[in-house]
């Protein structure tokens, strides 16, 4: 039996849409740079050779009204995908985001329909600093109408980039840029991941480590940490945010009795927090320590390589917050960083820029 | 005078001129013969928008329609001469003063006065209200109250229909304050960049609720200028002269039509009552008695019927039996919206999403 093909996160993402492009003529792709040479990070590259620039369509520099546009032409019978090389830069279209695409199903009466993906990539490192590295899937999750979905793996990138395409209401799909280069095995030709349930990441029965996008990464290499010292941790990859899945965590959490929440955002009014704040409420009696968040420090993120150490979770801090759940003693050795690595870098052979 | 009045429309530069003076008396053409039934048709399609609105605001009281209401009142010759001037199936989408787009183009009256009413019969099940009217098989994809944020939406069903091949035309309704958002800009851009089958069509009534031109828009440059400058077609005119909208709403839908590109449409009239409710708000300081009193000579609904009259083809029997029947259908329409049922309280949470 030959072994599942390996693809990277960045290539699913683009054979996502170029099955979509090719099953369905009212799917189209807007975004500064979609047809650029760099392809948006590969994940566009060539597709507008493929499907042509009215489908793979370059924009003008006008977050707002295009997403509008897109809007306009969902409800009109098309299924846009808008693509942000940066999240913030789709702060600038909020209102078409969140009181025009996410209100319209329900503010007509169910009548409409808004067949919509907002892609954005998120994430950290390499001096990308205060505006080019936010993680706000807070802000969308807390938007009723909205659904939020940040796969982890290129398996999920995949299936649930085309099942928000599919989806009949606007769906923010969040990419991590640490994850683009990450390898796994993903199925060739159409498949889908559905929006909604969890992912169990890793079995355990210690602690639930509940982590979103690259955080599962960082939570992962936490857990095998673990394990050499025989702490099994449960890892939960909270892939989409809305709807949330929370029952799944509850049974998580019935089983290990321990929360730790890694989410690379900052913590006040977090996912995190509503993480918790679910547990707290329906299975208050299942915990046997208080839960633990490892976030962004409470600041913007600054630019300076020297700063990386100390602003970016990692699954050092994972590992130390699992310590003090089970009430044991912390370990220096968590939050070292080997000789070498450069927490500013996605992987060694990264020379920048971004 | 400000420029941007002077180089607005006659009307809005007549109202102005003549607001120190006494009584006006507006130019009176004579309609062509082959226009005396269109403008019939046109009396009669603005005077059903303002009885309709009028009995909104009569009624307003009664505490039934619980949503804010703005209205049309003055500015009937804009929405009725556009909507004449399009097909069927072409589409329309406005802001928060749309009433009377809505009912232009053909939408659902005992939907839109049940919508008002919050009820489960409303156009939008009564999630709406007032600022949210929607009647796909009318071709009117919906209005919303946050200012200019409907012009990008129009503009990608125009982008849509481009995309597909389907031959249709697009309007958006729009006031003057939704051009100094950036939304506007980015959609004429884009429109014309693309080169989409639509109509921009502003209604410069000179208010953003109570702040005038003058604190909102350099006098400089007039509004369809603006729209010039992004490289589309501009027409402006008379708004309160239904014949005048319908001559350039028809050139402005054939262009579109033709595929010639995004059409900038500007129309200046004024609104009688308050900005929001049923009221009257000349006293409140913003505006004065005597600039109200100048537009209200210029009242589309008189001016049309008065040369009608002078053209000896404004049958005043048959108008009243008209009116008769609209105040039929607008008391019809309201006592079915009060006998109607709310929305199940469990139903509240439905249509969030297509599964739900």
């Amino acid at each position: 039996m030959t072994p599942p093909r390996e693809i990277s996160y960045a290539a699913a993402i683009r054979e996502a849409f170029a099955t979509c492009l090719a099953r369905d003529p009212s799917v189209v792709l807007m975004g500064l740079g979609v047809s650029d040479p760099k392809g948006f990070f590969g994940t566009t590259i060539n597709l507008h050779l493929e499907f042509g620039e009215d489908r793979v369509m370059d924009m003008p520099c006008a977050e707002a009204g295009m997403t509008g546009v897109a809007l306009g032409a969902a409800v009109n019978g098309m299924r846009p995908v808008i693509n942000h090389q940066r999240l913030d830069f789709a702060l600038l279209s909020m209102d078409q985001l969140c009181t025009q695409a996410a209100k319209w199903r329900y503010m007509f009466g169910g009548k409409e329909r808004v067949p919509l993906v907002m892609r954005a990539i998120i994430g950290r490192g390499w001096g990308q600093g205060p505006q080019h590295s936010q993680s706000l899937q807070s802000w969308f999750a807390h938007i009723p109408g909205l659904k939020v979905v940040m796969p982890a793996t290129p398996h999920d990138a995949k299936g649930m980039l085309i099942a928000a395409i599919e989806d009949d209401d606007p769906v923010v799909f969040l990419e991590h840029r640490w994850l683009h280069h990450l390898t796994g095995p993903v199925p060739e030709g159409h498949y889908t991941v559905p929006l909604g349930p969890t992912r169990t990441a890793r079995s355990g029965d210690k602690v639930t480590i509940a982590a979103m996008s690259y955080m599962v990464i960082e939570a992962l290499e936490a857990a095998d940490r673990l394990a050499a010292e025989g702490i099994e941790a449960e890892v939960i990859d909270v892939r989409c945010l809305r709807p949330l899945d929370r029952e799944s965590l509850i049974q998580s959490i019935w089983r290990t009795g321990r929360l730790v929440v890694a989410d690379g955002a900052w913590a006040s009014a977090g996912m995190s927090a509503e993480l918790i704040a679910s547990i707290s409420e329906s299975a208050f009696g299942a915990l046997k320590a208080a839960p633990k968040r490892v976030c962004l420090p409470d600041c913007p993120t600054p630019t300076s390589p020297s700063l990386a150490a100390d602003y970016y979770p990692r699954a050092g801090h994972i590992a130390a917050a699992v310590r003090e759940v089970l009430d044991l003693p912390p370990n220096d050795a968590d939050l070292l960083v080997p000789a070498g690595v450069e927490l500013d870098k996605p992987n060694p052979a990264f020379t920048g820029p971004f | 005078m400000p420029r941007h009045l002077a180089s607005a429309s006659a009307a809005a530069a007549l109202a102005t001129a003549t607001a120190t003076s006494t009584a006006m008396t507006p130019m009176t053409p004579s309609i062509p013969s082959a226009q005396l039934e269109l403008a019939t048709s046109l009396l009669r399609s603005m005077e059903r928008i303002r009885l309709v609105e009028e009995a909104i605001a009569d009624r307003y009281s009664r505490q039934q329609m619980r949503c804010p209401v703005h209205l049309s009142i003055g500015q009937e010759a804009a929405a009725a001469g556009v909507c004449a001037a399009l097909r069927a199936d072409d589409l329309a989408m406005s802001g928060h003063r749309s009433h009377a787009h809505y009912l232009a183009k053909g939408g659902n009256l005992d939907a839109m006065i049940a919508e008002m009413h919050g009820r489960a019969t409303g156009c939008c099940g009564g999630r709406g209200g007032s600022m949210h009217l929607i009647d796909r098989a009318a071709g009117f994809l919906g209005a919303v109250p946050i200012v200019g944020s409907t012009i990008p939406i129009a503009t990608g069903l125009a982008f849509a229909d481009k995309q597909r091949g389907i031959q249709r035309v697009t309007v958006a309704f729009l006031g003057d304050a939704a051009t100094e958002e950036g939304v506007f800009h980015e959609s004429l851009n884009f429109a014309q960049l693309h080169r989409l089958p639509i109509i921009y069509a502003c209604e410069n009534n000179l208010y953003s609720v109570y702040s005038p031109m003058r604190v909102r828009q350099p006098d400089t440059r007039a509004i369809h200028q603006i729209a010039a400058g992004h490289g589309l077609r501009t027409l402006h005119g008379d708004g309160n002269d239904a014949l005048a909208v319908h001559a350039l709403a028809s050139d402005a839908a054939a262009s579109a039509r033709a595929g010639e590109g995004p059409v900038f449409l500007e129309l200046a009239t004024y609104r009688w009552r308050e900005h929001c409710g049923p009221g009257w708000d000349n006293h409140i300081g913003y505006r004065t008695e005597e600039e109200y009193l100048a537009w209200r000579a210029l009242d589309p609904i008189a001016r049309l019927q008065k040369r009608l009259t002078d053209a000896h083809a404004f049958d005043a029997t048959a108008y009243a039996t008209e009116i008769k029947a609209i105040q039929v259908e607008i008391d019809r329409a309201f006592a079915a919206a009060e006998a109607a049922p709310f929305p199940a309280n469990a139903s509240m949470a439905d249509h969030v999403y297509a599964a739900a």
